[in-house]
């Protein structure tokens, strides 16, 4: 069986412009695979090829690329479950490409670091051992620690296309919310403080790109949403 | 409210608010129009002029004409910001985006005055 593949190529050195490059690769008929391994198998025939990858099982999210128009993480993306008699692979969207499937992701970061993603605690007298929560303390953390910042979401979202240095991102929020909501966390104003105004936070309108495609299934427009709610309480 | 909406610094949760409230308002004034379209076979000059001559149906599209020069200013400055990025050619198409807002604000006032 021959598959089809579509590769953006772009190497800044030498290319004046970006191209897509066809290529072909045999596999066994009925073999299905991840686009990591197809990505490497391409590698070995073109060692130009430039791509992340580390973990290879969808932990570390180091190969988040645009598979078929969607972005997602190579590793844990069979074949057998993108669309077409092609497979077009490019760059995340709206990051500057500093070659090939390799993204400059110096803004996501900017963005992150602007939450002050670490726990916060002014308590005079912290615990000896460990901070103990309650169960349902705990529980609300679910669905918010699990991310691994590939960028999917914060690249697939079209107001952090056009205003990557004001508006935080989906995943930046994820995690903004990710210490709003923890019960050990003492820095809820000033962290309120950072997010209150009209980028931050209010530049996301919802349409839950950021949703349809985290490879962990999370939902960062809910908890946008606790955060728009938690600015909104704070000013009426 | 005044003061924020009269200032050129964007307040985020006010935005949010005001975008929200203003959509309500235009929602509840088209199902009404839409309603009342339905509900009226034929529309006369005399059955339309009637229905703007009281003073509720005054207020109510007074206040939704108000509420679009609101949504129009935080939405197209938004829409503005994310695709205009020279700061001169989107204050001047804010400007006249704006003006014509008020200019039909203005224009409903006298219209409805005169009913």
């Amino acid at each position: 069986m021959q598959l089809n593949l579509s590769v953006y190529r772009y190497n800044p050195d030498v290319d004046d412009a970006p191209r897509m490059q066809d290529y072909q690769l045999e596999v066994a008929e009925g073999q299905d695979m991840m686009v990591l391994d197809a990505l490497i198998a391409l590698k070995e025939k073109d060692p130009t090829l430039s791509f992340r990858r580390s973990c290879r099982e969808g932990v570390c999210g180091s190969d988040g690329v645009n598979m078929n128009g969607k972005n997602g993480l190579a590793c844990i993306t069979p074949i057998s479950a993108l669309k077409g008699s092609k497979i077009v692979v490019r760059p995340l969207p709206g990051l500057p490409v500093v070659r090939d499937l390799v993204t400059d992701m110096t803004q996501f970061y900017t963005q992150y670091e602007k939450i002050k993603p670490f726990l916060i605690n002014d308590d005079k007298q912290p615990p000896s051992r460990e901070f103990l929560q309650s169960p349902e303390e705990r529980e609300k953390l679910d669905g918010l620690y699990e991310c691994i910042l590939c960028a999917c979401c914060s690249s697939s979202c079209p107001s952090f296309w056009w205003n990557p240095d004001k508006f935080i991102g989906p995943a930046g929020l994820l995690h903004a919310y990710r210490f709003l909501a923890d019960s050990r966390d003492t820095a809820t104003d000033e962290r309120l403080n950072g997010l209150d105004d009209a980028f931050s936070v209010f530049r996301c309108h919802g349409i839950m790109n950021c949703v349809s495609v985290c490879p962990k299934g999370l939902n960062p427009t809910k908890a946008i949403g606790h955060i728009k709610s938690m600015l909104l309480k704070r000013a009426v | 409210m005044v003061t924020g909406q009269a200032s050129l610094k964007r307040n985020g949760v006010q935005d949010y608010v005001t975008t929200r409230a203003t959509a309500l308002i235009m929602t509840a004034f088209s199902l009404f129009m839409g309603w009342y379209f339905i509900a009226t076979p034929d529309i006369t000059y005399a059955i339309w002029n009637n229905l703007f001559s009281g003073l509720a149906m005054k207020v109510f599209t007074f206040v939704t004409l108000v509420s679009i020069m609101f949504h129009i200013r935080i939405g197209m400055w938004q829409v503005l910001t994310d695709y205009v990025k020279a700061p001169g050619l989107r204050a001047f198409i804010q400007f006249v985006i704006n003006l014509t807002a008020f200019v039909y604000v203005v224009v409903g006032l006298f219209v409805l005055w005169g009913v």
